[in-house]
């Protein structure tokens, strides 16, 4: 009998995310940190693990070595299996040509040969920048259901911002007949996931189409879906209703880790029908002082808080010392506040140093943007380091 | 690497020190310090030394035990050859299980004569410290000894029910060494229940006390023999705890708090334990917490003070906690006041209880108990 897994998740993690600017210098966008002890990738791979789904390739190109030794070899996300687990897949060598991966379809083009080893009926196809927990079981089963050949999570969006998102527009059954990248004019606020459950031997089908036509930017969004449409092939849509956001942006990832906040937060990472796993930081319990102030925020393992820290989220081994005040922002691991120091609506990268009496930012709300320091850099004492500002290089101030 | 040594961990022993802590599980599986179980620091000692194998002798209560240690991957312990090997008791018709250290060793020589180590670093559970195994080690060579004992100076009388204080000469050379002696006031020289012998000398000393019939390792090798054999004594000059008792449990955990402590504990190597992917603490909007240990997994939004809160502890709104020892999943309702307390596993406080001890007698909260 020849072994074979129902469906395979492909998960395109080779995007570099040039929006989150100093955070995506060195390490792939799906590497980046959030949550406290989390970082993107561990949002699709948990769904996968939690939705029965043990098969995963991950595909990386931009600064992959941070994310590959992340992922190792699957085991925190229970996905070192003897037949499946999490494969890394990266752009190689072959014997008639070499290339780049050159749009999302080129990328899982070029691994055909990966997913048919698994002899799949199903392929998933995921994104590696979007926090939410989605059961793609489920989704599975509504593919099956409307004996779809494609089908496509659909999140409703604001109207206002529909115009930003690849729209889909839908008979009443949930069949799309018409796809809109980015319309000025939306029809209607049902906005595609970038999440997309094909039948396998369409999207093989598809994808080698793709591959030979000249014309083609190799993209799922603008190529291979609007092919198969064109073509008559039944696309469906599958409603999710739930807390789903693209942390492709500076704003949209310091707004999802402030989600977590608060007592009936927008998002929870605590549910332990659904558990995120994630690699987890080796460190004792954080410890808060008798100064220490903590209040409506998320703190990881290893921390240590004398200084006061509030509406924020800190990451493992955060250092905060008295009479530091932290607000509204997101520390990643190891980065160390001094003394009398102030960090105020930024997101600050790991291990960073921010010397005595500095100034991160400006108090949220006055009209200022987020700061952002990229990791391994120093602040000096005293320095100033205005709202908005965007560093990757140590500064002492003007 | 420098020495090759295999380690032996003795799982049970000292279970009679802290009864309320060791009802349903033995001594190395006691939680300590927020998210470890005592035998962490054993066993991180002994994987941050470089020993790659670890033999675990078990006898009752284990099953807390083994399901902490799993496939003991996150004491990078799953290894193909060696890792973590667990002992249970062995018997047969004719045998009951041990009841003696020494039996316990006899029911093990099938595991030490198969490994290919040259020294066997024997620990107990009921200790907490960063040790190098490799410094003890090498004084072992330096000295020629038979056995190193680690000992530890300390000024106040110890509690436990069995303990071993040693009298070295100033080269190390043990002149004595006297079991549960009356003591007065410090400073003496506490055995910390680390010793460090060649596998092959322990495999001919737990043969010839088989010839012999012997029973007790202290008293049948160690103190008959403190004359004829080479017993060192190994001064630990670092930070040093036992848990002899629940007090001392509990003034041990507390030492937790002292930077110091923590950064002498936590600071150098890591301390490997197990994972269960918590998620971080959150901290309400009404959380005042001072001076205190929080693991993952929490949700504070009362008052939290001078106290170590293990995983998943959950505290409500209006309730104060100080100086009390909260272990994991342990739900506090809200306007709820501890003073002194411990409570053990999945306790749940219900809304307006107050219960207080005090620091020679923590009120103590048995597993899974709802107040």
């Amino acid at each position: 009998m020849q072994r074979k897994k129902e469906c395979v998740a492909m998960l395109l993690a080779g995007g570099q995310g040039s929006r989150l600017y100093a955070l995506t210098n060195n390490i792939a966008k799906p590497a980046v940190a959030f949550g406290a002890k989390y970082r993107i990738i561990d949002f699709p791979l948990s769904n996968c693990i939690n939705s029965g789904i043990d098969t995963v390739g991950v595909l990386t190109q931009y600064e992959p070595l941070e994310l590959n030794e992340y992922i190792g070899n699957g085991q925190p996300w229970d996905l070192d299996r003897a037949f499946g687990g999490v494969h890394i897949l990266s752009p190689y060598q072959a014997k008639k040509k070499q290339s780049w991966f050159e749009g999302t379809a080129n990328a899982i083009y070029q691994n055909i040969s990966f997913m048919k080893k698994y002899n799949p009926e199903y392929v998933l196809i995921l994104s590696g920048d979007h926090i939410y927990k989605m059961d793609y079981a489920q989704m599975l089963r509504a593919h099956k259901a409307t004996h779809a050949d494609c089908t496509i999570a659909a999140i409703e969006v604001p109207m206002k911002e529909a115009s930003r998102f690849g729209i889909l527009n839908c008979n009443p059954d949930g069949s799309i007949y018409q796809f809109e990248e980015k319309p000025k004019q939306p029809k209607s606020n049902l906005a595609s996931m970038g999440i997309y459950i094909f039948t396998a031997e369409k999207l093989f089908k598809y994808l080698e189409a793709d591959d030979a036509n000249p014309d083609s930017s190799k993209d799922f969004g603008k190529d291979v879906l609007p092919a198969m449409l064109n073509a008559g092939e039944r696309m469906f849509s599958y409603r999710f209703k739930g807390y789903w956001k693209d942390v492709g942006t500076i704003d949209s990832l310091w707004e999802s880790n402030m989600d977590l906040l608060g007592e009936d937060s927008a998002f929870d990472v605590s549910d332990a029908a659904w558990k995120i796993h994630s690699r987890n930081p080796l460190a004792p319990p954080e410890y808060i002082g008798a100064k220490g102030v903590v209040r409506n925020s998320m703190v990881a393992l290893g921390c240590e808080v004398e200084g006061s820290v509030e509406h924020s989220v800190l990451a493992a081994n955060v250092v905060v010392e008295e009479g530091a005040v932290v607000r509204d922002s997101v520390l990643m691991a190891g980065t160390v506040v001094k003394k009398g120091a102030r960090v105020e609506y930024s997101i600050v990268d790991e291990n960073v140093v921010i010397e005595e009496n500095a100034v991160v930012g400006e108090e949220r709300g006055k009209g200022a943007g987020i700061a952002v320091l990229g990791r391994n850099i120093t602040i000096g004492a005293g320095a100033k380091v205005a709202g908005s500002k965007i560093l990757d290089k140590d500064y002492r101030g003007e | 690497m420098a020495h090759s040594a295999v380690g032996v961990i003795f799982s049970n022993i000292h279970d009679e020190n802290v009864p309320e802590l060791s009802r349903h599980r033995t001594m190395a599986s006691i939680p300590f310090g927020g998210r470890y179980r005592l035998i962490d620091f054993a066993l991180s000692n002994m994987v941050n030394s470089g020993i790659t194998t670890v033999g675990i002798v078990t006898k009752n209560n284990y099953q807390s035990l083994i399901d902490h240690l799993g496939s003991g991957k996150e004491w990078d312990l799953a290894r193909k050859d060696g890792g973590i090997i667990l002992l249970p008791p062995y018997s047969d018709e004719t045998d009951a299980p041990y009841t003696t250290r020494l039996e316990a060793l006899m029911s093990i020589t099938g595991f030490l004569n198969h490994r290919n180590e040259d020294y066997v670093v024997i620990s107990d559970c009921d200790g907490i410290a960063r040790v190098d195994i490799n410094d003890i080690l090498r004084f072992h060579e330096e000295k020629g000894a038979d056995i190193t004992m680690v000992y530890h100076r300390e000024t106040t009388p110890v509690e436990s029910s069995y303990f071993i204080t040693l009298q070295p000469d100033e080269t190390g050379r043990l002149k004595g060494l006297q079991i549960n002696p009356k003591l007065k006031k410090g400073p003496f020289n506490l055995y910390v229940n680390i010793m460090v012998m060649s596998r092959e000398f322990l495999i001919n000393t737990i043969q010839d006390a088989v010839t012999r019939g012997l029973s007790s390792f202290g008293r049948d090798i160690l103190t008959k023999h403190v004359d004829t054999l080479k017993l060192y004594g190994y001064e630990f000059g670092g930070y040093f705890a036992t848990m002899s008792s629940v007090g001392d449990y509990y003034s041990h955990s507390m030492e937790l708090l002292r930077k110091d402590v923590r950064d002498e504990l936590f600071g150098a190597r890591d301390i490997y334990t197990k994972v269960r992917d918590s998620a971080p603490s959150k901290y309400g909007d009404t959380a005042v917490v001072r001076n205190s240990l929080i693991s993952d997994g929490c949700v504070i939004e009362g008052e939290v003070e001078n106290c170590i809160l293990f995983r998943g502890v959950k505290v409500g709104k209006g309730s104060v906690v100080k100086n009390s020892i909260i272990m994991q999943d342990t739900v506090i309702g809200s306007n709820v006041t501890l003073d002194c307390v411990i409570t053990d596993k999945n306790v749940v406080i219900r809304d307006r209880r107050h219960l207080a001890g005090c620091e020679s007698l923590p009120y103590f909260v048995g597993k899974g108990r709802m107040l």
